[in-house]
């Protein structure tokens, strides 16, 4: 194999898997030292320039980070990432003086934005420093888009949402709520230098084709548009008995918000095996611990009415069945079952709508009745319109949104320089040597043999009389330690001199995950086979030296290191050293 | 401060044929300077004794005074261990080998601890045949007392402080062979693919093994002119052949080319197996091991690999007819049998 390069940046992005998995790639391990040594504040400041919405990721984040972690491979459970952010933004007293300054002498941009979701309002971090005019649209009454109509307040309580939307709006964005964009062509014509859409996914799928549809209407309701009622206070009962179909988060959010707005007997139903609900394991569990059950393989057949009204629906039983490929289909069984229910929540999936873009104003659309958007630059076929978050390619979640929004916000910022929007910044990284001294540096690396440790939850019966009532009490201070204290460092990296080296093996005789290889070259599967543990995780790179004077190479397995610092720490000639590598994301104007 | 090794291992670290893991033979973290060849020592009986399947209460570790001395403490966490008086490592053992033969006795020594302070005591271990493997780290200055020349260090060649070293060297290997050792090997630290299968040999050989092991002193006698450091080690080793340890019934063949290899078989089944290379001998000849030593330190070259290996002579338990049973599960009433038994034997000298 060629000699690793360690000058691109990727190459020690890769280490970080939870930086490297994040979407708006949050330096992770940087802000959870951070919470580890009481720096709350700061452990905020540094997920707030990332991440925009630490108060509210640290609740409801789909945390791609987790699966990620490297804690993960090493034992069972990674760090609770997401929760931990949440103990930064529980914990951290008024940070109003550290958000950035906003110019009062503007730059004589103006930018719309419409949907006032995470994407939009990442946008609008992004720019208002910078010297931009804003006007924000949105057809409801506040900020925050699904953050607001979709989650519920048992999860993500309605003061956090706006303490975060208001520091953005704060900035000086001129809102423009309760009204609906109708018409793009008259956007255009206000005379914006640059217009982004975040205007998500807004419409719930339904089944209008399915006997009784029409006459159990009364009864039956889109998930999304239900659950923005309730978190609007349009609706507050529903029947004792509720089906929700469906099986993903908006399922459980929607399951949950029923049992607490009077149902009794809330089930989820859905169409394929409970190994594939597409819901995040953790919000699954949730519900199943408000003792909500799951019906798997059935499949909704018919609404079935008496006199008008929603009795109950029919089901079909399937079952998977797996043909030569693989490929897994549901195959009817014959069996049907009947459900008695009051009420029908549909969860079923989110489809993007675009009826108030005109067809003939030069944005073009693909065949999926989609806007076509650049996957860099989020810019469509009129230069100054823009898309992003759920708007862009379908339903993600709102991390995606908030780094879509950064993109935008480069691009957007770009226009109006007159610069091209393909000409992206690179990330700003740092790279820094944390010796102290003998056996002192400037990172903890006593990691913790704790297992992960949960988060509690209020009394059951307490939390499901009040829709408001947040369920998961937080870490406290002294857990969100424990916590912290599991994170491996991965962001301080094993960085290998080898013209110090003098193979004394010394390093790796100590290291205790055996990864660290003196051998001769070869091809990479080759070299991967003959390590002293097979490295068998070939999504996690090889670290490779320039020959030695022995012509052999220092050959490094990145998968579970540990990154202790023992290699560092036994090398005779500092041929290793433990650099913390810091990267920020490049974000508009910087 | 960091200074604690981390409870967690490679998830995909198997465990051996007794189901220990490797961690099950480790010990405590090494305080030794870092790069010091001796934790590369240890490491290599850390692996010897995992692969053997060697119980680790089954083992005794015992040293003298000296960083060698000190790494006991750095492998084999859960063997017995001693660690004697300066020198006197030869004689626990043989006092500790003698109460209970059942162990594996594991010596570890140093240049000092053997060719000086020690050397009366070598002499009469090696005459004894006791059954152990003594390994000595050498690294030819005394490194815990701040790097003087030890009895090793060659002629000429000169640690830290740039002094040449003017008296002849003691050669352990030399000197083992002429006291009658069974089994004598040379290795190198920074060789572990040499080191580790001649440890595991001297574990099986019965009756002494000494492993004399190249360690180079990274603080005090790693310098171009030092003949024990690891650039001028590297450059000057020449080995006897490639050495394999193949296990008793063991069912991995190793296929060679023929005639470039040769297999010795050892008591109990398994076997090593030696990679010939141009300049062959008769291993089990005494005075050819001797001449080749001879041969290639004339060339200024480390011999390296098995030098010599005869697994005839009986051990010190045969040479003096001691009972098969350890003595320390002998019971009272059989090592002392009472005043009639006296009475009688005393009786038939009369």
């Amino acid at each position: 194999m060629k000699p690793t390069d360690i000058s691109d940046p990727d190459y020690f992005h890769k280490v970080v898997d939870c930086q490297y998995a994040c979407p708006a790639h949050t330096p992770v391990p940087e802000y959870i030292r951070l919470i580890a040594a009481g720096r709350y504040n700061d452990a905020y400041m540094i997920n707030w320039q990332s991440n925009v919405f630490p108060g509210v990721l640290g609740r409801t984040c789909d945390r791609p980070c987790e699966p990620a972690c490297r804690r993960g491979r090493i034992e069972e459970e990674p760090v609770a990432i997401c929760r931990l952010k949440r103990v930064a933004a529980d914990n951290k007293t008024d940070i109003s003086d550290r958000l950035p300054d906003i110019p009062t002498e503007k730059n004589g941009k103006k930018v719309a934005l419409i949907g006032a979701g995470p994407a939009s309002l990442t946008v609008a971090r992004d720019l208002m420093p910078l010297g931009y005019a804003i006007d924000l649209y949105d057809d409801q009454r506040k900020g925050g888009g699904f953050m607001r109509s979709q989650i519920p307040s048992f999860r993500l309580p309605e003061s956090v949402l706006d303490e975060e939307v208001n520091y953005i709006l704060d900035m000086g964005v001129v809102t423009h709520f309760n009204q609906t964009v109708t018409s793009m062509k008259d956007m255009l014509g206000k005379g914006y230098d640059a217009i982004f859409v975040g205007t998500g996914a807004p419409r719930g799928r339904d089944l209008p084709n399915l006997p009784g549809r029409e006459e159990g209407d009364a009864n039956i309701h889109i998930g999304i548009d239900w659950l923005a009622n309730v978190a609007f206070e349009h609706i507050s009962r529903i029947g004792k008995k509720v089906l929700v179909l469906g099986g993903g988060n908006t399922a459980m959010d929607c399951c949950r918000t029923a049992k607490r707005l009077g149902g009794e007997d809330v089930r989820v139903v859905v169409r394929s095996p409970k190994a594939e609900m597409k819901a995040s394991p953790w919000e699954i569990e949730d519900a199943e611990h408000e003792d909500i059950p799951m019906y798997e393989n059935h499949n909704p057949k018919a609404f079935v009415t008496e006199n008008g009204r929603l009795t109950g629906m029919l089901f079909e039983r399937v079952e998977p069945v797996f043909d030569d490929r693989g490929k897994r289909t549901l195959e009817p069984t014959g069996e049907e079952v009947f459900m008695a229910c009051d009420d029908v929540l549909m969860a079923i999936g989110q489809l993007n709508s675009f009826p108030w873009i005109e067809r003939d104003i030069g944005i073009e659309f693909n065949d999926w009745d989609m806007p076509e958007v650049d996957k860099t630059t989020f810019q469509t076929s009129v230069p100054e319109v823009f898309v992003g978050g759920d708007a862009a390619w379908g339903p993600e979640n709102v991390i995606t949104a908030v780094a879509h929004g950064h993109q935008a916000a480069i691009s957007i910022h770009h226009l109006c320089e007159g610069k091209s929007t393909t000409d992206r910044p690179g990330p700003e990284v740092n790279l820094m040597s944390q010796k102290m001294g003998f056996h002192d540096w400037l990172y903890d690396a006593h990691i913790s043999d704790d297992d992960r440790h949960v988060v509690a939850l209020i009394d059951k019966q307490k939390a499901l009389s009040d829709r408001k009532l947040e369920v998961e009490k937080g870490f406290d201070p002294l857990q969100g330690y424990d916590e912290a204290m599991r994170c491996l460092n991965c962001d301080v990296q094993t960085v290998f001199d080898k013209d110090r080296c003098i193979e004394c093996d010394a390093c790796e005789d100590i290291c205790p995950v055996d990864c660290i290889n003196f051998t001769d070259n070869d091809e990479e599967d080759l070299l991967r086979d003959k390590l002293k543990v097979k490295a068998t995780n070939k999504d996690q790179d090889l670290y490779v030296s320039d020959a030695l004077k022995t012509k052999r190479v220092m050959v490094k397995d990145e998968n579970v290191c540990l990154h202790c610092g023992l290699c560092a720490e036994r090398c005779p000639t500092g041929a290793w050293d433990m650099q913390k590598f810091l990267l920020h994301e490049a974000t508009a104007g910087k | 401060m960091t200074f604690i090794r981390p409870n967690f291992r490679h998830p995909e670290l198997s465990t051996n044929a007794i189901g220990q893991s490797i961690k099950s033979y480790e010990g405590a973290l090494s305080t030794l300077c870092a790069g010091c060849g001796h934790d590369s020592i240890s490491a290599a009986i850390i692996k010897s004794c995992f692969d053997l399947n060697l119980q680790p209460h089954k083992i005794a570790k015992i040293s003298g005074i000296g960083c060698s001395s000190k790494t006991p403490t750095y492998f084999l966490g859960k063997a017995h261990g001693f660690n004697s008086v300066h020198g006197r490592m030869p004689s626990v053992t043989t006092g500790a080998n003698m109460a209970n033969r059942d162990l594996l006795y594991i010596g570890v020594s140093g240049d000092g601890d053997t060719a000086s302070i020690g050397m009366g005591q070598f002499a009469h271990v090696v005459r004894r045949n006791l059954n152990m493997v003594y390994i000595v780290m050498n690294n030819g200055c005394y490194g815990l007392t701040k790097g003087q020349d030890s009895a090793t260090a060659d002629k000429g060649s000169a640690s830290k402080k740039g002094v040449p070293s003017v008296f002849d060297s003691i050669d352990l290997c030399q000197l083992a062979l002429q006291l009658g050792a069974g089994m004598v090997a040379r290795s190198f630290s920074g060789d572990k693919h040499q080191l580790i299968p001649l440890i595991k040999a001297a574990i099986r050989h019965p009756g002494f093994a000494f492993i004399d092991v190249v360690s180079p002193c990274v603080t005090f006698n790693n310098t171009p002119a030092s003949t024990k450091g690891y650039e001028w080690v590297r450059d000057h080793l020449e080995a006897t052949g490639t050495i394999d340890f193949i296990p008793a019934k063991s069912e991995i063949t190793i296929d060679y080319p023929p005639g470039t290899s040769r297999q010795v078989e050892l008591h109990d089944g398994s076997e090593l197996v030696l990679q010939k290379n141009a300049e062959d001998y008769d291993l089990s000849s005494r005075k050819a091991a001797m001449n080749r030593i001879e041969a290639v330190r004339e060339q200024q070259h480390i011999l390296t690999g098995l030098i010599y290996h005869n697994e005839s002579a009986a051990d010190t338990h045969g040479l003096i007819n001691t009972v098969r049973q350890p003595l320390n599960e002998l019971s009272q009433q059989t090592l002392c049998p009472g005043s009639g038994v006296l009475d009688s034997l005393n009786e038939s000298l009369r």
